[in-house]
């Protein structure tokens, strides 16, 4: 099955122009605020040890060195200009997936990512709130608990029900010998995706905030009423997960336990084991200093902008005609 | 057989599911960004012809189902099976059943061209074009000049389908009628 190749862009004209836009005011914002743009490394030494998060190995050969990974996000690039001492930091930059294509997905898409050192989550969530209502004049975002949004809209509770129980809950989309190897955050995560995203951020925008410790991926985890939670917090706008940030973890230790947990993840789950990213522990041991970290889809951001609902409506060239 | 996993998913696939020969109409991939990714499928089952919807986790597979459609001429019906015959020339037949031809059967008319869906080589379908051209067998007689006004009776076509026709037509006249409503369309000058 060969389709005829597609020469014209995807994105109409005026999608074209609303991008050039929304570019300029992310620089302009970041200029006001003295945030310095950076760029770092779109392919990379190391890929990324999340066992969700499948990369796009290069083939690369140069000096001396074979291989090369075309980057998921520029995370820890990123933190080691923090701890070399750059300052708050932005930056505009293209982050590949491999095998994401969907209404909201593509391979390939732009991502902002920004850090400012001595912030915590809230505080960064304040910033996040003026850039993206700025841009879209949206209402300011509300906030609410993970626990308490799955709790509303998918009725078990993330941090007591019983894994027998959330198994039970996902019967609705799948078939029971499906069930094996979901695990909790697996269903959490299929629960959150069909019964809870499409009810965020309808009447206003919604910050989820306080995500099991299990989903703190780089953020940091501290007691919350009993529960152990992840300082992480993402953007809901009309069901459409804009953002995601941490009150970063620099304590290089865990970080590397974490590394570990992960790849122990991936055997368990048959995918392969990730090098650890060691020029990133590196510089976690030299000192990240205290910060708090988001990445924000762009795109989404602009499909939100024009109010269109499919990502091949903001890109020159979706996948299929790159 | 192959098998494809969740993303080679896409519109228009043709897989199994439950045994049953099933083509993917909708792929909806759907992710948290750091967590499971999963596939929310829509299929219409060919057998049955009910829509299905199914989630799939990222990397699951589904088997290919071997149904593929082909041009095939009308021959004629013995009464239990209608025979079809390929257009590439082979003069391969193939016999299909009541059910493969369902609702078709009021649009067959011999040497016209249909499309014969095959699962494991035997007709499941057989859908007509969208346009089929058939004569006038039976209907009230016409009236005259009565092109412009309103107002409808219902006439026989040679295959035995009964249409809605304008009250100028009469018995002898080759109709253009669409399929997929069985609404008339136009009258199709003699050559």
């Amino acid at each position: 099955m060969t389709d005829q190749p597609v020469w014209q862009p995807a994105a109409s004209q005026a999608a074209l122009k609303s991008r050039a836009q929304q570019l300029a005011f992310v620089r302009g914002f970041f200029a006001q605020r003295g945030v310095m743009e950076v760029e770092t490394p779109v392919l990379g030494r190391c890929g990324v040890t999340d066992v969700n998060l499948d990369g796009i190995p290069a083939q690369v050969s140069a000096s001396g060195i074979e291989g090369g990974w075309l980057q998921t996000s520029p995370e820890y690039h990123m933190k080691r200009l923090l701890a070399a001492g750059s300052g708050p930091i932005y930056q505009v930059s293209k982050v590949f997936r491999n095998g994401e294509r969907g209404r909201r997905h593509n391979p390939e898409f732009s991502m902002l990512e920004w850090y400012w050192p001595g912030f915590d989550d809230r505080e960064l969530m304040a910033e996040v709130s003026d850039l993206v209502c700025g841009w879209l004049g949206c209402k300011r975002p509300e906030v609410l608990h993970y626990r308490d949004a799955v709790k509303t809209w998918a009725h078990v509770d993330p941090f007591e029900s019983a894994e027998r129980e959330l198994l039970r809950r996902c019967e609705e989309w799948l078939e029971p010998e499906q069930l094996a190897g979901l695990g909790r955050d697996g269903c959490l995560d299929l629960l959150m995706s069909f019964a809870v995203e499409p009810n965020l951020g309808i009447e206003r925008p919604v910050f989820i905030t306080g995500y099991p410790a299990s989903q703190a991926s780089l953020a940091r985890v501290s007691e919350h009423q009993g529960h152990r939670v992840a300082h992480r917090f993402e953007l809901y706008i009309q069901g459409i997960e804009l953002c995601n940030g941490y009150w970063e973890l620099t304590d290089p230790v865990e970080q590397r336990r974490r590394f570990e947990a992960d790849n122990q993840q991936r055997r368990l789950s048959g995918k392969p084991e990730m090098p650890i990213d060691d020029a990133f522990l590196a510089a976690l041991e030299q000192g990240l200093p205290d910060c708090a970290g988001v990445a924000l889809g762009l795109d989404r951001l602009l499909m939100l902008k024009l109010g269109v609902t499919d990502i091949s409506e903001v890109l020159a060239f979706p996948f299929e005609r790159a | 057989m192959a098998s494809y996993s969740t993303n080679e998913f896409r519109g228009g696939l043709k897989v199994l599911l439950d045994g049953d020969p099933c083509i993917i109409l909708e792929n909806e991939f759907v992710k948290p960004g750091k967590g499971q990714a999963f596939n929310r499928v829509k299929l219409r089952n060919l057998m049955t012809n009910r829509v299905w919807e199914r989630t799939f986790k990222s990397g699951e597979s589904l088997e290919a189902a071997d149904v593929i459609d082909q041009d095939m001429e009308y021959l004629y019906t013995d009464g239990e099976f209608w025979h079809f015959m390929k257009t590439d020339g082979s003069f391969e037949q193939y016999p299909a059943d009541a059910k493969a031809v369902g609702d078709t059967v009021k649009w067959l008319k011999e040497q016209d061209v249909y499309t014969v869906t095959l699962y494991n080589g035997a007709p499941l379908t057989v859908t007509p074009p969208n346009f089929v051209e058939l004569e006038v067998v039976d209907t009230d007689p016409g009236m005259k000049g009565d092109t412009a006004q309103g107002g409808s009776k219902p006439a026989t076509l040679s295959t035995g389908a009964v249409v809605n026709v304008p009250l100028f037509i009469t018995i002898g006249e080759v109709l253009k009628v669409d399929t997929r409503t069985g609404e008339y369309v136009s009258r199709v000058k003699s050559s």
